[in-house]
């Protein structure tokens, strides 16, 4: 059971350690500079003490007596011989050092310029500050002393007036400045002073943060920290060593700028100026830095993002038989998840089946009240079962209806993650109603997707309430349906509802209970019903549109009966559908007058119909659908002569310098330019021929046309030609000194030597016209691999830096320390969810009502 | 009208809903750049230019300007060429070949008459501002002017040299090209490449009401910060419609909105917006995670767990949504 909330976490101070608190923190000193000894256990005073805390099972810790899990780790310390700077604070010192007076150790600022800055507000202060330290100074304004140049080479070299500092020095200089000063300077006295900075004492962190790991020979495998710490030690003791021996000056600054450079790396192995400290492989060694910083750092890896139990993932393949709000799930993994039921009065008995069950929907733990969680077996069944009763959590195996959340990867807006109904299947993939694919932009290619089981009530209801499929229908994005249905549904839509479409009673009554509809309407055709009617059968009343079909077929639209599509009280009157009416149109209109439920009842019924529809009628495409006939591939051979013979006129204009220059163009850009609009008239010139040829029979281009898939330049690549390749939007040059290939004769300007593609698919590339296409392929490969880097990281900024906007109480914006935004959400305080609801009939139907 | 149904939810997170839906479409836009006829090529446009807005540069890669005129000057192309000429800045490099002779240790300027007239300066004119840019002795003869400096260092010569090749002849400082381009309504316009909205708005043939340039930070040096707003959420809804992605108007205010709020513009990331957050844990998430642990420390910051990222990483709600409701039970 979770345990209840009783306290918060209310906020987190910084601050930085002094050399007494971290003494007294400190369980352990460490004394020895190595880990374990011979017998592989570890050495008292080393740097896996006992009195840290244990990773080797079995072991008990010093400090609390707590085994492997149960003790959190204890800090310990090393006592520096000589002090030296903490490399991350050098910048504050420097700043400190240079802020202030050697002799007098005051600010180098008069009395009534400090009190001037206290009464500052921050950030004003911090400005003024800035300011005032640059300016040159020769002398302390307090006691007129000579002010040192002080001079800073990083990472932890201080020079006075050429001379190199010692970190004692420098750290007597800061602990003499008074905390009053340090105030003005923006530190807070009490949680930093700035000698803390200069270390005396370096906290060791816990075995636990540190684990060595035990390789297959046995051998043990330290981690870094502890390399670097073991490094830090050895030599603190040399340098210990040295000065009781009485060694000469020299060596001893030697040794303590070893020192200095081990505890650097410690901290940071990405110093500039300094070589990374390496491990024995030469890998250079991950110290603390490393360990926070970056996308696999402990920020951004395992706090900001977290690992979870209760999830799977497998492949996902379609089912367009279950409901959109449903996700098949394989049986395998049902039996691997589990939901807790808290048991009651009313599902008691209920929870007593699932515990005694020895297959499937069974009891995997029984959670007792007293937070004991005890293993349903065969064993331990009678005696869960003589104290079980109300107050108990059962856990058991995920079974049909139950919720969960399911999620596909790159989760690039909120409706990557929606909340859906289990239905357990046979196999091994997940499965997914093809009418959600486009908010997860997910297909059957081998897409894998998680799925996440909700462990508690609230969870459970939060989810259903917001995340559930059918309440995500419209995208906040653009306020238009985003769940919708797709390709064949559209072709079904738009067969079902031609103006010829008729079906006799028997095919009428099966259609209508493909969509659980059991009543049957008047035929509407003598004796026979229209597809029309029959999709009606699942239109709300209200239900008014009137919209031009993207197809038109007719040059006079009022020739095309389906060129209009007329909904009139939820009866469909005229037209037939394509992907504008159907998915957008309707479907919107139903999900705002009659709400999600409803829009997902339609969604799921019209597809169940629609897909026996398509499936009966048939839909195919082959190489025929492609093919165009003679007359028309005459006229394309035409097109293209004329093209080039265009382009070359051009070229002899350019040639004999009489062509027209472009404003702002050189003449050589003019050209292209005008070549460029040759080209892409003859690219449009074809797609007329290509349309005319293969007819408003042809299902290839019906299903472009109405918005089912492929377009019209698909068609005319396959069956006319592919057109100009281009690189840098600009016709391909590149290559060899004045052309592409040596193939063609050099600065050739002509559409075959500047990349035009003559040839269709389907009658195949010229090797010179295969290798222009794949250059202007690679291009477009390279484009989408920058593309994703790009927008990824745009998106990852834009989200950090709007993700505290929240709607107030006033329907004002505001960030999380309650500044305002936006005082009225949007400038008119609407959802776009919601924004382009149109709850009316279009005014002419509401006309023609009147009228009639 | 709209029925009060369709006001937004209190506590909706609309700012990473904004933040989603103009960062999503991210994927599915161009990288190409657009060839404004005449004027410049290659502006940016699809993802590049829209991160160049998110990033708040403090000049666009290109710099374009549609400058709309006076009803008596956009009726005809010549007028409006007029006007374009007038406009455009011309330096001395365009009407002339500047070249230094080391060996003599003089700069010769050998005008080109065709380009003075077309241009329409006067000869007169250059040999003026010649003089008065140098003041060194200068030597004129009909179509060629030469310097000789006294000082005779090679370095300083080439210094004059470029600073010559640059000298401002005539028209609006910054104004690299002007074209005249036919308007949908029939009226003429002129394009510029280049972007000086301060000189431009002062000029008396030139409607400066209709005056657009692509530079948010000229609109909001010389505007004002609201402009500066507005002119954002013209530019980022344009350049996703110009890929034909559709995104609800109130995402672009909420962005442009959030960009400048506190009366300038702020980019999106570390430098703006992200780097001045409330809270260090916030920060350190983000980027840089280092440096804002140890300035937190050395100042004794507190982070009050008041945004998403701190609460995430701690463990508890985020105060968002359906996290914001807190009940209070009386014991």
């Amino acid at each position: 059971m979770t345990p209840v909330v009783t306290k918060m976490i209310d906020r987190i101070k910084f601050s930085l350690f002094s050399p007494e608190m971290i003494r007294k923190i400190s369980a352990a000193k460490i004394t020895v500079p190595d880990t374990y000894n011979d017998d592989s256990y570890p050495i008292d005073g080393g740097l896996v003490d006992p009195r840290m805390g244990v990773i080797d099972p079995g072991l008990k810790c010093k400090t609390c007596g707590g085994k492997l899990r149960s003790c959190p780790g204890h800090f310990a310390h090393i006592e520096l011989v000589r002090p030296v700077i903490h490399p991350e604070f050098a910048k504050v010192i420097f700043f400190v050092l240079k802020s202030t007076c050697y002799s007098c150790k005051r600010l180098l600022l008069s009395e009534k310029e400090i009190e001037e800055l206290a009464a500052m507000i921050e950030s004003e202060a911090e400005d003024e500050l800035k300011t005032k330290t640059k300016r040159k100074q020769t002398h302390c304004p307090r006691c007129k002393a000579k002010i040192p140049e002080i001079k800073f080479i990083r990472p932890t070299s201080f020079y006075k007036d050429g001379q190199p500092m010692l970190p004692t020095e420098i750290r007597d200089w800061l602990a003499a400045i008074p905390d009053k000063d340090l105030r003005v300077l923006g530190l807070d006295p009490q949680y930093s002073r700035p000698e803390w900075m200069v270390l005396t004492a370096l906290l060791v962190p816990p075995v636990s943060v540190r684990p060595s790991i035990t390789l297959e020979t046995g051998d043990r495998s330290e981690d870094d920290l502890t390399h670097k710490l073991v490094d830090i030690m050895r030599i603190n003791q040399r340098l210990e060593a040295n000065i009781n021996a009485g060694a000469p000056q020299l060596i001893i600054e030697d040794l303590w700028e070893l020192v200095q450079y081990h505890v650097t790396t410690y901290f940071n192995n990405e110093t500039s100026n300094i070589p990374p400290a390496r491990h024995r492989s030469g890998r250079p060694l991950k110290t603390l830095s490393q360990r926070l910083k970056g996308k696999e750092g402990r920020f951004r890896y395992n706090l900001s993002g977290k690992r979870v139990n209760f999830s799977a993932r497998t492949v996902i393949s379609p089912d367009p038989n279950i409901s959109i709000s449903e996700v098949g799930v394989p049986k395998q993994i049902a039996e691997e998840l589990t939901v807790p039921i808290h048991v009651t009065s009313w599902n008691i008995e209920e929870c007593k089946k699932f515990i005694l069950s020895d297959s499937y929907p069974k009891a995997e733990y029984v959670v007792r009240p007293d937070g004991k969680r005890i293993r349903v077996t065969p064993q331990s069944r009678d005696e869960i079962l003589s104290t079980f009763g109300i107050g108990y959590v059962v856990e058991r195996q995920l079974m049909d209806g139950d919720i969960v959340l399911f999620n596909r990867q790159p989760s690039l807006h909120r409706i990557s993650i929606m909340c859906h109904v289990v239905k357990v299947v046979p196999g091994k993939t997940f499965r997914l109603n093809p009418v959600v694919c486009p908010p997860y932009n997910a297909d059957f290619d081998g897409d894998e997707m998680n799925l996440h089981v909700i462990q508690n009530e609230e969870a459970r209801v939060e989810a259903e309430i917001l995340m559930k499929v059918h309440n995500q229908i419209i995208s906040p994005r653009h306020g238009h349906a985003i769940i919708k249905p797709q390709e064949d549904y559209v072709s079904g839509a738009y067969f079902f509802t031609k103006h010829d479409t008729e079906f006799t009673k028997s095919q009428a009554c099966h259609l209508l209970a493909m969509a659980g509809i059991t009543r049957l309407p008047a035929p509407d055709r003598k004796d026979k019903y229209s597809g029309k009617l029959l999709l009606s059968m699942l239109f709300p009343k209200e239900l008014n549109i009137k919209v031009k079909s993207k197809l038109i077929k007719t040059k006079n639209p009022e020739d095309d009966p389906d060129a209009l599509v007329v909904i009139k009280n939820g009866i469909m009157v005229s037209g037939a559908l394509e992907s504008r009416s159907y998915e957008n149109e309707i479907l919107e209109q139903i999900f705002h007058n009659r709400g999600a439920e409803e829009a997902r009842w339609f969604l799921d019924t019209s597809t169940h119909m629609l897909l026996d529809v398509v499936s009966k009628h048939g839909l195919s495409v082959s190489l025929a659908n492609y093919s165009i006939s003679a007359e028309a591939t005459a006229e394309i051979n035409k097109l293209l002569e004329d093209m080039k013979r265009e382009i070359e006129a051009a070229i002899v204009q350019y040639k004999n310098k009489t062509l027209e220059r472009s404003p702002g163009l050189s003449l050589r850009e003019s050209l292209e330019e005008k070549i460029m609009q040759i080209t892409s008239r003859a690219r449009d010139a074809a797609g007329a021929i290509v349309e005319k040829s293969m007819g408003y029979n042809n299902s290839a281009l019906i299903m472009a046309k109405i918005g089912a898939r492929g377009s019209i330049l698909n068609a005319i690549q396959m069956a006319a030609m592919v057109g100009q390749q281009a690189v840098r939007s600009k016709r391909l040059s590149r290559g060899y000194r004045g052309r592409t290939l040596p193939h063609f004769k050099k600065n050739d300007y002509g559409a075959a030597a500047r990349g035009f593609v003559f040839s269709s698919f389907k009658k195949g590339l010229s090797p010179t016209e295969f290798f222009h296409h794949s250059m202007g392929g690679r291009e477009s490969l390279v484009n989408t691999a920058i593309r994703t880097a790009r927008s990824g990281y745009m998106q990852r900024r834009l989200i950090n830096a709007l993700q505290d906007m929240v709607v107030a109480g006033d329907l004002s914006v505001r960030d999380s320390r309650g500044m305002i935004c936006q005082f009225l959400y949007g400038g008119d305080g609407l959802d776009p969810i919601k924004a382009n609801v149109k709850t009316e009939a279009p005014e002419e139907i509401k006309r023609e009502e009147h009228e009639a | 009208m709209v029925s009060k149904k369709g006001f937004i939810e209190v506590g909706e997170a609309v700012g990473i809903i904004a933040a989603q839906s103009i960062g999503e479409p991210g994927t599915q836009m161009t990288m190409r750049t657009f060839h404004y006829a005449g004027v410049a090529e290659q502006v940016p446009t699809g993802l590049p230019r829209l991160i160049e807005l998110v990033d708040a540069r403090k000049e666009p890669k290109k710099p374009i300007m549609d400058v709309f005129l006076k009803d008596e000057y956009a009726s005809t192309y010549e007028k409006a060429k007029e006007v374009a000429k007038e406009i455009e800045c011309t330096t001395l490099e365009k009407v002339a070949l500047v070249e230094e002779d080391f060996e003599e240790k003089k700069i010769v300027i050998t005008l080109e008459p065709s380009e003075l007239e077309a241009e329409g300066v006067t000869i007169e004119d250059v040999k003026k501002k010649v003089k008065s840019a140098s003041n060194f002795h200068v030597d004129i003869n009909e179509n060629v002017i030469t310097i000789k400096p006294s000082s005779a260092s090679l370095r300083s010569i080439r210094r004059l040299t470029n600073k010559l090749r640059q000298l401002h002849l005539k028209g609006i400082d910054k104004i690299k090209r002007a074209v005249v381009v036919k308007g949908k309504d029939g009226k003429f316009f002129v394009r510029t490449a280049g972007s000086n909205l301060a000189a431009l708005l002062k000029h008396p043939k030139v409607d400066g009401k209709r005056l657009y340039t692509n530079d948010v930070q000229e609109i909001a040096k010389v505007l004002g910060i609201e402009a500066a707003r507005q002119a954002l959420v013209n530019e980022i809804k344009q350049v996703l419609d110009m890929q034909n992605l559709n995104v609800d108007i109130r995402h672009c205010r909420l962005l442009a909105d959030a960009m400048t709020m506190d009366g300038e513009i702020k980019s999106i990331g570390r430098h703006g917006l992200s780097g001045e957050k409330a809270g260090v844990l916030a920060r350190a998430a983000f980027e840089e995670t280092v440096k804002h642990l140890i300035n937190a420390a050395v100042h004794g910051e507190e982070d009050r767990l008041i945004g998403v990222t701190e609460n995430i990483i701690v463990g508890q709600t985020v105060p968002v949504g359906t996290g914001l409701v807190k009940l209070r039970m009386k014991l």
